[in-house]
């Protein structure tokens, strides 16, 4: 009996691989890019129209999302062989809501300005495509280092993408970066000036056209992504 | 004996104890943050009010200019009498004390649905709105020898609720100040309404002509012009300056029942 444990365990090390090994690092780069949530898999879009309005949130939002994928995905994928097959969707919406809430309840009592901002949307991680999308594909059956690399990957390809679209939305859309203002008023119209801020970028088909263009860019720079 | 893990007890289980667990975290975090959460909840509050008379507040100390400057708490009925008052230090927990009277729930309870049904009758829509069971707080404040009184408003933007707090003069006609904020309104276009310059636009404007209760509209922009009972409304953002405008003829129509007896005395 020992014997075949001891195997067993032997087994399970064996393929020990560098804690950045060439695939883990791929894991990383990927989402960045050739395999983006938003850009390429098109999930998430939700919260990329709804808050790319200002820099600050779009920050704030990318990093929650951040931290209940990168803890989700670890919880998922050390759970993955106890979670019963026929309810595992239910048991990672479980997860991902109990995160969500924690994170809602933090930011709430330690940044309440923050929470303020991001209202609604902290609630609605719950529902973001891109979460399930990793716990299912990946965390449910891969190893817990792997999985929370995976998880920063998506994490930051969602956040990148949020974040290069609010800068364009606030700053054609409101004149501002991160709140303060670039175009001093004395140019608006409203003051005899020549400039005036486009309020369509403001309104959430602006924010699905930037996409839209980032895509665009993205595909003529690397033609393997186009489909036949 | 091996457990099977696709059996029905094992699925059950599984589910109850993940249940159990979830909860019990969720229960004990809730439960550990919820006094800093009721703090945060009441600085932003008391900011809020501050701001309706020009006093600039931090998180950090806001509870502290509050105490100083909001020298009375007062709780009307609908029309008008006063149910009780308290000076002490606010105190978050006491149910009792006026500023814990939750003017944002009492309206999406009780109010929200008769402006929705009577939005061309003003005068139905204000004798319905006092035959309510709500309660009506209201901060006499004192700042620079000079005494304001800060009404609570709540009512409905495009998206969602807008809210705000309007500072009348000691006269009970004139109004001081206010401050507006919105949950979801559009930004760029109504979440205006909480910038300085459509807040300071109320400043000095007048509730009365004649006499007679006409409250401050907010129009079109650019239709206000040097009227005293209307400021501009914000391009773009018609339905939440709409929104705003009869949220406060609708909230000073009550208020004005106990503006009226203060003034006669």
């Amino acid at each position: 009996m020992s014997e075949v444990a001891v195997e067993k365990v032997e087994i399970e090390k064996a393929p020990k691989e560098p804690l950045f090994s060439t695939k883990n690092k791929k894991l990383i780069t990927d989402p960045l890019n050739e395999n983006n949530p938003i850009t390429i898999q098109v999930l998430g879009i939700c919260s990329a129209l709804a808050i790319t309005v200002q820099v600050k949130q779009a920050v704030f939002m990318s990093l929650s999302v951040l931290v209940v994928l990168m803890a989700g995905n670890w919880i998922i994928s050390a759970l993955r062989n106890l979670i019963p097959n026929r309810i595992r969707i239910i048991v990672q919406l479980v997860v991902v809501a109990t995160l969500v809430t924690l994170v809602d309840l933090a930011l709430k009592a330690y940044v309440p300005d923050v929470s303020e901002k991001l209202s609604v949307f902290v609630g609605l991680i719950i529902t973001n495509c891109i979460i399930m999308g990793r716990f299912e594909a990946f965390a449910m059956g891969n190893r817990k280092w792997p999985s929370v690399l995976d998880a920063l990957g998506n994490g930051l390809g969602y956040a990148w993408i949020l974040i290069a679209v609010a800068v364009v939305r606030e700053v054609f859309g409101s004149g501002k970066f991160w709140g303060f203002q670039l175009i001093p008023d004395s140019w608006m119209m409203a003051n005899g000036g020549f400039y005036m801020n486009n309020n369509l970028m403001i309104l959430p088909p602006m924010a699905l056209i930037t996409v839209g263009v980032i895509i665009w860019i993205q595909r003529a720079r690397n033609t393997n992504l186009i489909e036949s | 004996m091996a457990i099977n893990k696709e059996g029905s007890a094992y699925t059950f289980g599984f589910a109850a104890l993940m249940v159990i667990i979830t909860g019990a975290s969720l229960a004990l975090v809730s439960l550990g943050l919820s006094s800093n959460i009721k703090k945060n909840e009441a600085d932003k509050k008391m900011m809020d009010i501050l701001s309706s008379i020009n006093v600039e507040s931090e998180r950090t100390n806001a509870a502290q200019i509050f105490n100083s400057v909001v020298k009375e708490r007062i709780l009307l009925d609908a029309d008008g009498t006063v149910i009780r008052t308290m000076n002490t230090d606010v105190d978050p927990a006491n149910l009792e004390d006026p500023f814990n009277v939750d003017v944002q729930k009492d309206y999406k309870q009780k109010i929200s649905k008769l402006v929705q049904a009577n939005k061309n009758d003003k005068p139905v829509l204000l004798e319905k709105v006092s035959e309510q069971d709500v309660q009506y707080p209201l901060f006499r404040c004192e700042k620079e020898g000079e005494t304001y009184y800060v009404v609570p408003m709540v009512g409905t933007g495009l998206w969602g609720p807008v809210w705000g707090y309007i500072a009348m003069k000691d006269d009970l006609k004139t109004v001081y100040g206010a401050s507006f904020d919105h949950k979801t309104e559009t930004p760029g276009l109504g979440a205006e309404i909480k910038e300085d310059f459509f807040e300071k636009q109320f400043t000095g404007k007048s509730i009365y002509e004649d006499g007679q209760y006409v409250s401050v509209s907010v129009v079109k922009a650019g239709k206000a012009g040097d009227s005293e009972y209307a400021v501009d409304g914000i391009t773009g953002g018609t339905i939440t300056s709409t929104g705003v405008s009869e949220m406060i003829y609708r909230t000073l129509a009550i208020y004005d029942n106990y503006f009226k007896t203060q003034r006669a005395s």
